[in-house]
C-alpha cells in the first residue's frame, strides 16, 4: 500500500505513459523485421489516445511492447517506455507481474480467442480481483465481479458469471474481456481493436461504454483500431502509424480537419462515409515488408505527393502546430492541396427484366431434430421467415442487418446451396424446384457467390491458374488455349499481375485472394453474383479497391449483385436498392434514397445512427439498441423488433405483425416501392431523433 | 447441459458393441468347414461332429443362433467352454480382472509420469530439459514391447539385480507389496510405447495451448507462470491427451497377449492363447469380444471426461 502511495506521489508531474523513440525488431529466418521504428507516444490520465493504421502497421506490437509481452524472437534495440516515471523496460519479472492486470490492463484483440474457453466468465474475472486486490473471502471477490460486469453493461451479471465464453455473443465476449481488464481499477487501459468484427449497433454501445469508463475512472486509454470513425468519435488525440513509423499525431480535431500527412489523407479518402456520396479512393499498392527498410520515406511508393526528394535520407517529424506533428517533407503541399474526396456520380441505371425472384421464402435449420424431439420440446432455427424479393438485370440489391439476422442464409438459399423449407424461387421465369438437369447446370453457371473469407473459399492445394478457369471447365466448352486466354483476360480485369498465376492462395494477401475469388466468379459470365460480406475481412484501403473493382465489373458484364453486408457505408457505395433484414424478415426496402432518408423503420434508423462519423464535431443524438438480436429459435411475437424498438407503441406491436407495405399509402408494393413493416404512421417514422 | 451429447455417445457405444458381436458371429460362420469340424481338428468322425453340433446348438436355424449370440453378448452369456465345461464368463471374469489391473496400472504409470514430463517439456520448450525428455520418448516409441519385456526380465529378475519375480500374479488380498512386485515389470514393458505417445501428445498440445491468445490474457493479468499453467493451460492442453489415452488403452488390450505370455501372467492374453491352441471356440469368441468392448467403453469414458473438461461440446451446435 504505502509503496504505491509513494509511487503515486513521486510520479506527480510525470506522464502516465510515455514511449520514446521505441524500436522493436523480430528475428526471423533470413533477417530481421523492423516492426517499430522510432515510435513515441504519450498518454495522460483522463484521456483517450487513438492509434490507427492499416493492419501490419505495428499497432498490436506497440500495445504488447508496453506490457512487455513481445514474442520471444523480439528485441528492443533502443527506446524507452516509462509508466508513471518508472522504466518499464528495466523491470524484473516480479515487478511486471504486479503491474500487469493491476495498474496496466491490456485488452487483446479478438475476444473470442482471448478468453479461456474452459473457465466461466466469473472465474476469469474473479481471478484478477483475488490476485491484485485486498479482498477477503469469496463473497467480497464475487461482489466486485458483479460490480464490474454491471459496469460494462452485461445483462444479468448473476447469470453471466456461470457461463462459458462460447455461450456469449461477440459483443458480450468483448464486454467480458473488458471487465477482466477493469476489475482492478487499472490506471492505463489498452484496448486493441475492441470493436473489430462487431455489428455497428454493438460497436456503438461499446464506444459509449469506453467514454463512460474514461469519465468514471481515473484512467488513461490507448485505443487501437483501424476504423477512423471510431477514433473520430471517442479519442482525444490520435497517432497514425504506417509500416512501423508514426506518420502523424495530434488532437483528433486537427488531424481529421486538416490532415497534414498524405497517408492520413489517403486513409480518410478510402473510408466510406454515409450520406456523403463519397467516391472511395483506394490507396494504391500495399504495406511493404519490413525486412529491408528503403532509404527515404516508407510511404513513398504509395504516396500521391511523392517526389524524388522523398526517396533519400531520413524523414524527420515536423511541427504543424504545438499539438500537431507530421512525418512528411511535403506536408505543406499536402495541406494546401489535399487529396480530394470526390463525389461519386450515382449511377442512373435502368434495370432490365427480373432475373431472380423469391416468393415467401422460408428456411429453417433443424439439426439434431430427431434426438432433440425425443428429449424434450424442440424449436428449429428460423433463419429466414417469409421473404420475398426480386432482382433485375444489371441491378445491385443490398441486404443489411446485424449478424444472426439470416442474411447469409437467404443468400445461400436463393442459390440453392441450401434447400428452402418452403417458398418459391424463380430464375428467368423458371421455378428452381422444377428445373431439368440441364437448366440447373445453366443456373449454376449463371449464379455465383463470393464469400467473406476468401482464403477459406479457395482450394489451398490449387494454384491461381487452376482455380480461376474451373467454372470454364465446368460450364463452357472452351478448349485449353481459349481458357488460358480467358484466364489472362480475367486476371487483368481484376488487376492481378500474371506472375501470380502460379501462386497458391496462402501465398497471396487477403485482397489478392478476394480478387482471385472474384475472377473465378466472373469466369463464366454470370448474370447474378451473391456477395456475402465480400470486404469485411479486409483492411479499409483494400476494401475500397475491391468495391471499385466490383463496380467496374458490373458495368462491364451487366451483372446483378446481391450484396450482403453489415456495413452501411459499403452498401451505399455500390447498391441501387436496399433491403433491411431483422430476425429472418425484411422490415424495410426501397431505393438508397428511400431507406437513408426519413421515413425510417425504427430498426433502420437505429442502424444508421450507430455508424460513427468521421467528423469529430458530429455529436448528433444516437439511438442505442438494447440487448442483442433475440434467438431465431423463438422470435418474439407480433413485430419481432418489439423487444428492442425505441419507438414501440405498445401492445399492438407485441400482438400484431405489421405487414410490409408501401409508406406512401398507395398500397402498391411493387419492388421499386418504399416499403416498411411497422405500425407507426409515416409522420412518426419521420420524426427527428431528439423527439424519440 | 451435455446430457444429450452423452446420451448419444452411450447409444453409439452399445451400437458398436452390437456391430462387433455381429461381426464375430459372421466370422465364425465364414470359417472354412463347420465350427464343429474346426473344434475337432483331425480327430473328427461323423458322430463326433454331430455330437459337437448338438452340444453347441449348431443345428438350430441361423437366425436363432445369431439372435442367441448377440443377446448373449449383452447378457454375458457366452456359452460353455468346450474344454473345461465351465461357463465362459466364469473363465473370463477372473482373468479379465487381472488383465485390467495390469492395464490400468500401466495407464496410471503413464498418467503420473508421462503427462507431467510432457508438461515440463512444453513449459521449458527448446531447453536442455525439453531435448532430454523428447529424445528419451523417441527411443521409447521405437522399442517393441516384447523387446522391452525381455530386457527387463534379463536385467531385473536375475542376480545381481534380482529385484522382481520373473512372472506370475499374486492377488491384492495377499499383500500390497507382493502384488505390486508382480505387476511392475509387465506394466512397465506395456508402458514403454504408450508412455512415449502420451508424452509427445501432451507436449505438443501444451505447446499449442501455451501459444494461444487466452494464455497471453492470463499472463497479462499478472498471474505467475505456475498459475497460468495450472489454471489456464492444463485443462485445455490435456484434452487431446485424453483421447490418446483411450486409444492406447485399446491398443494395450491387444498387446497384453505378448506381455502376459512373457511374464506368465494369468490374464486374458494367456487365456486366449490357450483357447486357440485348444480350439475352444466359445472362449475364443469371448476373447475377441471382451477386449473390443473394453476399447469401446474406454472411448466412451474418454468422451465423458472430455465433455467435463471442455464445456464447448454440444450436439448439433457449432
Ligand atoms: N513474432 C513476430 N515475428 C516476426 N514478425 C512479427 C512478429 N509479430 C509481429 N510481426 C510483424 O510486425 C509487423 C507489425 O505487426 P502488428 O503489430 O501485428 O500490426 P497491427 O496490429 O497494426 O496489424 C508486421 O509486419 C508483422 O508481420
Ligand atoms: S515525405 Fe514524400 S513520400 Fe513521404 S509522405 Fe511526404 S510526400 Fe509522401
Ligand atoms: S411495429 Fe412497433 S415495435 Fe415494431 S418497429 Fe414498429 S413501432 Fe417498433
Ligand atoms: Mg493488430
Amino acid at each position: 500500500m504505502s509503496r504505491q502511495d509513494f509511487d503515486r506521489r513521486s510520479s506527480q508531474g510525470d506522464r502516465l505513459l510515455s514511449v520514446d523513440g521505441l524500436n522493436v525488431e523480430f528475428a526471423v529466418p533470413g533477417g530481421t523485421i523492423r516492426a517499430l521504428r522510432d515510435v513515441s507516444i504519450s498518454v495522460e490520465t483522463g484521456e483517450t489516445l487513438g492509434i490507427a493504421g492499416e493492419s501490419g502497421s505495428g499497432k498490436s506490437t506497440l500495445a504488447l511492447a508496453i506490457v512487455r509481452y513481445l514474442d520471444s524472437n523480439a528485441r528492443v534495440p533502443s527506446g524507452e517506455i516509462r509508466f508513471k516515471g518508472r522504466d518499464l523496460l528495466g523491470m524484473s519479472r516480479r515487478e511486471l507481474q504486479s503491474l500487469r492486470g493491476n495498474e496496466i490492463a491490456h485488452v487483446a484483440q479478438n475476444a473470442s480467442r482471448a478468453l479461456n474457453p474452459s473457465l466461466t466468465i466469473g472465474e476469469q474475472i474473479k481471478e484478477t480481483v483475488e490476485l491484485h486486490q485486498d479482498v477477503s473471502g469469496n463473497a467480497a471477490a464475487m461482489e466486485r465481479v458483479y460490480e464490474v460486469l454491471h459496469q460494462v453493461n452485461i445483462p444479468d451479471p448473476e447469470g453471466m458469471v456461470d457461463r462459458y465464453p462460447n455461450e456469449l455473443s461477440g459483443g458480450q465476449q468483448q464486454r467480458a474481456l473488458i471487465a477482466v481488464g477493469l476489475s482492478c481499477n487499472p490506471e492505463l487501459l489498452i484496448l486493441d481493436e475492441p470493436t473489430t468484427g462487431l455489428d455497428v449497433t454493438t460497436q456503438a454501445k461499446l464506444l459509449d461504454l469506453i467514454e463512460e469508463l474514461k469519465a468514471e475512472y481515473d484512467v488513461g486509454i490507448v485505443l487501437i483500431t483501424h476504423n477512423l470513425g471510431v477514433i473520430a468519435q471517442i479519442a482525444d488525440r490520435v497517432n497514425i502509424l504506417y509500416a512501423g513509423e508514426m506518420m502523424e499525431k495530434g488532437t483528433v480535431r486537427e488531424v481529421f480537419e486538416e490532415p497534414a500527412n498524405p497517408y492520413t489523407q489517403a486513409l480518410l479518402a478510402t473510408t466510406p462515409e454515409l450520406d456523403k456520396n463519397k467516391e472511395l479512393r483506394a490507396i494504391p499498392g500495399q504495406i511493404p515488408e519490413l525486412g529491408s527498410i528503403p532509404d527515404g520515406c516508407i510511404f513513398a511508393d504509395r504516396c500521391a505527393f511523392a517526389t524524388e526528394e522523398c526517396r533519400s535520407g531520413d524523414i524527420d517529424v515536423e511541427t504543424v502546430s504545438p499539438t500537431h506533428q507530421t512525418r512528411c517533407r511535403r506536408w505543406e503541399t499536402a495541406v494546401a492541396d489535399p487529396i480530394e474526396t470526390g463525389t461519386a456520380t450515382r449511377r442512373s441505371s435502368t434495370p432490365g427484366d427480373v432475373i431472380l425472384s423469391i416468393e415467401n421464402l422460408v428456411k429453417h435449420y433443424d439439426e439434431g431434430a430427431f434426438l432433440r424431439n425425443l428429449l424434450g420440446d424442440h424449436q428449429p432455427v428460423r433463419a429466414v421467415r417469409d421473404v420475398s424479393l426480386t432482382i433485375r438485370e444489371g441491378e445491385t440489391v443490398g441486404l443489411v442487418g446485424e449478424s444472426g439476422c439470416g442474411k447469409s442464409t437467404l443468400g445461400r438459399t436463393l442459390l440453392r446451396l441450401h434447400d428452402p423449407t418452403t417458398g418459391r424461387i424463380t430464375f428467368r421465369g423458371t421455378d428452381l424446384a422444377s428445373m431439368s438437369k440441364a437448366q440447373r447446370r445453366e443456373f449454376r453457371s449463371e449464379c455465383q457467390i463470393i464469400f467473406q473469407d476468401p482464403e477459406a473459399s479457395l482450394n489451398p492445394r490449387k494454384t491461381v491458374n487452376e482455380i480461376v478457369p474451373r467454372p470454364l471447365r465446368l460450364f463452357t466448352d472452351l478448349d485449353e488455349p481459349a481458357r488460358e486466354e480467358r484466364v489472362e483476360e480475367l486476371l487483368d480485369q481484376v488487376n492481378l499481375s500474371l506472375d501470380l498465376k502460379t501462386k497458391f492462395p496462402h501465398e497471396l494477401s487477403g485482397g489478392q485472394q478476394q480478387r482471385v475469388a472474384i475472377a473465378r466468379a466472373f469466369a463464366a459470365n454470370p448474370s447474378l453474383v451473391v456477395l456475402d460480406e465480400p470486404v469485411s475481412s479486409l483492411d479499409v484501403s483494400v476494401q475500397a479497391s475491391i468495391l471499385n473493382l466490383l463496380s467496374e465489373l458490373r458495368e462491364e458484364y451487366n451483372t446483378s449483385y446481391l450484396l450482403i453486408s453489415h456495413d452501411m457505408g459499403v452498401i451505399e457505395s455500390v447498391c441501387d436498392r436496399l433491403a433491411i433484414m431483422y430476425l429472418g424478415k425484411i422490415v424495410e426496402r426501397g431505393t438508397l434514397e428511400d431507406v437513408f432518408e426519413p421515413p425510417y423503420h425504427p430498426y433502420t434508423r437505429s442502424l444508421l445512427s450507430s455508424i460513427p462519423s468521421l467528423d469529430p464535431d458530429d455529436d448528433t443524438d444516437r439511438i442505442r439498441l438494447e440487448g442483442d438480436v433475440p434467438s431465431a429459435r423463438t422470435p418474439p411475437s407480433g413485430c419481432s423488433f418489439h423487444t428492442r424498438c425505441p419507438q414501440k407503441i405498445g401492445e399492438v406491436c407485441e400482438a400484431e405483425e405489421p405487414p410490409l407495405e408501401a409508406v406512401d399509402g398507395t398500397g402498391g408494393d411493387g419492388e421499386a416501392a418504399h416499403c416498411v413493416s411497422c405500425h407507426l404512421d409515416r409522420e412518426e417514422m419521420s420524426r427527428p431523433l431528439d423527439d424519440i | 447441459m451435455n446430457t444429450l451429447y452423452l446420451a448419444k455417445r452411450v447409444v453409439i457405444a452399445f451400437l458398436s458393441l452390437f456391430i462387433v458381436s455381429s461381426l464375430v458371429f459372421g466370422m465364425t460362420m465364414a470359417l472354412p468347414g463347420s465350427a464343429a469340424e474346426i473344434i475337432l481338428g483331425t480327430q473328427q468322425t461323423e458322430e463326433s461332429v454331430q455330437q459337437v453340433r448338438e452340444e453347441m446348438g449348431l443345428n438350430r436355424p441361423l437366425h436363432v443362433r445369431y439372435l442367441d449370440f448377440v443377446v448373449g453378448t449383452f447378457t454375458l452369456d457366452w456359452g460353455q467352454s468346450l474344454v473345461s465345461d465351465q461357463p465362459v464368463v466364469d473363465l473370463i471374469a477372473p482373468r479379465l480382472a487381472r488383465t485390467l489391473q495390469l492395464a490400468l496400472f500401466a495407464m496410471l504409470l503413464s498418467i503420473v509420469i508421462a503427462i507431467p514430463l510432457g508438461v515440463i517439456a512444453a513449459a521449458d520448450r527448446d531447453t536442455i530439459v525439453d531435448t532430454l525428455i523428447t529424445s528419451v520418448s523417441y527411443v521409447g516409441v521405437s522399442i517393441p514391447s516384447f523387446v522391452s519385456a525381455s530386457l527387463l526380465l534379463l536385467f531385473l529378475t536375475t542376480p545381481p539385480l534380482d529385484l522382481f519375480p520373473t512372472g506370475g500374479f499374486v492377488p491384492f488380498s495377499e499383500g500390497f507389496v507382493p502384488w505390486l512386485r508382480h505387476l511392475i515389470l509387465p506394466a512397465v514393458s506395456l508402458n514403454v510405447i504408450i508412455f512415449a505417445y502420451v508424452l509427445r501428445q501432451t507436449r505438443s498440445s501444451m505447446i499449442e495451448t501455451l501459444e494461444s491468445d487466452y494464455i497471453r490474457t492470463a499472463r497479462l493479468k499478472g498471474l505467475t507462470e505456475r498459475s497460468v499453467l495450472a489454471k489456464h493451460a492444463l485443462r485445455n492442453g490435456l484434452l487431446p491427451t485424453v483421447t490418446v489415452l483411450a486409444i492406447n488403452f485399446g491398443w494395450m488390450m491387444g498387446s497384453v497377449v505378448i506381455v502376459e505370455e512373457i511374464f506368465s501372467y494369468p490374464g486374458m492374453g494367456r487365456l486366449i492363447v490357450q483357447a486357440i491352441s485348444e480350439r475352444d471356440l466359445p472362449v475364443i469368441q469371448a476373447g475377441i469380444l471382451v477386449p473390443t468392448a473394453a476399447f469401446i467403453f474406454a472411448n466412451l469414458l474418454a468422451d465423458i471426461v472430455y465433455t467435463y473438461l471442455d464445456p464447448r461440446i454440444q450436439l448439433g451446435e457449432q
